[in-house]
């Protein structure tokens, strides 16, 4: 039989394959429904709700003390950044100032936050693609902000630090001293990271030029963070709608064109830098100051509607927050920025190969809970 | 762009827009379901709107009505603007789909099926997003009871 001929009579058959929710790629609990031709994906449905709580409805009892606890949930690696947002949208209703002291410490801590999700992201992505050493290396120095969380706020994780008004307490003595030395330490560890990662051929190949999304497609689907930002599209909510003391610090806001895996891994590795130098320019004008602004103890925001954006590792998070006038809110909503990134998975990934999805992915850093809410 | 300048461009799109600006500092149109779609499509249209980003959507129940909340942004003007819509009918309610306007609607329609029991017209894949396709009641609706798994205070 001539090959034609097989070909004729040997046909593929288009079929379902479920990655996850069990998947190591899929970093939790994300069940993807392929559409499959041979190796060609034709469609992928996700499959959402495997740790969806409800936050949104758990908010609508709660104080607004308890919501900012809820939020460490969603999106567990900026849990700092996602407290901010609670505590920004209340302090906005009540008409809060925050000290100064409060704005930097914030931001610093909320910087530190981003450089260790985008280690663990590193270290992730090298994973995904079949290069475990770099997992190793990112948590040896994720290990080094997770110890000045612990010793300033008691948590490694979760940290609960800021309350609708300021923080918790103030920052433990030592904390200047060793975030200026991790940020000694990981001005080395970068270029170690791009030596083994970045210039190297396989993931060159496998990253340059998979998975395509344009800048009118971000912005139609909604992207945002360091996906937006390696197609083009400047979200950056830092720079267009500053909070905290982002006003006062000059960054440079990571932008590449080409919108493929390469980009999007180039965008996290620029904004690592970019965090150094903002925790840099912070950290010895520290400035003295109250942590705590005196909130009654029960919080009653006034009739009407707030909303804040805030810049978390992942992209834009919203927090809108419809009040009646009681101690508890008639409605809260969390616009996160996974949910809508993940919106646009399918429309990129048509076409490609199953191991380009696993690469796609990787790049997109989806933090599952962040997704369900 | 300032409110009052939007306010104005905006008032040309269509008859019978309310505005309102209580305790919000966007701008705030509110549409009536029939506009809703047209004014949309014109909002992202208009050379001096632009509303090219939906960043948020939002699913509300006011007690009465049940209705969506759009939060529109310009990538070229960076100007804002809220746009609400509503709908009495609790049984059966339904409005027009934004998802050929903005993608994103896609997902957020498909979550806002899920907890409100909105549905939504010509949205190519309307399902539970979340929640099990057996699944009985809209969750994040006012009225809605569920003795086993809520604590309610």
């Amino acid at each position: 039989m001539t090959n034609q001929e097989l070909k004729t009579k040997i046909k593929t058959e288009e079929y379902f394959v479920n990655m996850g929710p069990q998947h190591p790629a899929a970093h939790g609990v994300l069940r993807l429904i392929l559409t499959i031709d041979g190796e060609i994906i034709k469609n992928v449905e996700p499959d959402l709700g495997y740790i969806h709580r409800s936050i949104e409805k758990m908010c609508e009892r709660d104080s607004y003390q308890q919501i900012v606890h809820l939020t460490d949930r969603m999106d567990y690696l900026s849990s700092h950044i996602n407290n901010e947002a609670v505590c920004l949208v209340v302090e906005k209703g009540l008409e809060i100032e925050v000290t100064d002291r409060v704005k930097v410490i914030r931001t610093i801590i909320g910087e530190l936050t981003r450089i260790a999700s985008h280690c663990l992201w590193w270290g992730v992505m090298g994973m995904d693609l079949g290069a475990l050493t770099t997992y190793f290396y990112a948590f040896r120095d994720r290990e080094m902000i997770n110890d000045i969380f612990e010793e300033t706020c008691g948590a490694r994780l979760t940290m609960n630090y800021n309350v609708p008004g300021g923080l918790m307490f103030d920052i433990h003595p030592n904390f200047v001293n060793r975030t200026k030395e991790f940020i000694k330490h990981f001005k080395t560890k970068i270029p170690e990271y791009d030596r083994l990662l970045t210039g190297n051929v396989i993931f060159e190949k496998r990253t340059k030029g998979v998975g395509i999304l344009t800048k009118e497609d971000a912005i139609s689907f909604g992207v945002s963070g360091p996906v937006a930002r390696g197609s083009g599209f400047s979200s950056d909510v830092r720079k267009h709608h500053p909070y905290s003391a982002y006003d006062r610090v000059d960054f440079k806001e990571a932008l590449f064109t080409s919108g493929d895996t390469y980009a999007r891994y180039k965008v996290r590795i620029m904004e690592m830098w970019e965090s150094m130098s903002i925790i840099e320019q912070l950290i010895d004008n520290i400035p003295e100051g109250e942590t705590k602004v005196a909130t009654k103890a029960v919080i009653k925001l006034p009739k009407g509607e707030f909303y804040q954006r805030v810049e978390t590792a992942r992209g834009e998070l919203g927090v809108y927050v419809n009040s009646t006038g009681t101690k508890n809110p008639y409605r809260v909503k969390f616009r996160s920025p996974g949910f809508s990134n993940l919106s646009v998975l399918n429309h990129i990934s048509k076409g490609g190969k199953i191991a380009d999805l696993v690469a796609t992915m990787a790049s997109f850093d989806f933090v599952i809970p962040d997704i369900d809410r | 762009m300032k409110n009052e300048e939007l306010q104005i461009i905006i008032n040309g799109l269509g008859e019978n827009l309310e505005f309102t600006e209580e305790g919000s500092e966007y701008l705030t149109l509110t549409v009536s379901k029939e506009q809703l779609h047209a004014v949309c499509s014109k909002l992202k249209t208009e050379p001096d709107l632009k509303f090219d980003y939906a960043f948020c959507i939002t699913g509300m129940d006011w007690g009465e009505e049940l209705g969506v909340i759009y939060h529109l942004e310009s990538t070229e003007f960076k100007h804002a603007i809220v746009v609400k819509v509503k709908t009495e009918d609790r049984e059966n309610p339904t409005l027009d789909s934004v998802c050929d306007i903005w993608r994103t609607a896609e997902f957020h329609e498909m979550e806002i099926f899920d907890f409100f029991g909105i549905k939504f017209n010509n949205h190519p894949n309307l399902k539970r997003l979340f929640l099990t396709p057996d699944w009985v009641g809209w969750p994040l609706r006012k009225d809605y009871v569920d003795e086993a798994n809520m604590i309610v205070k």
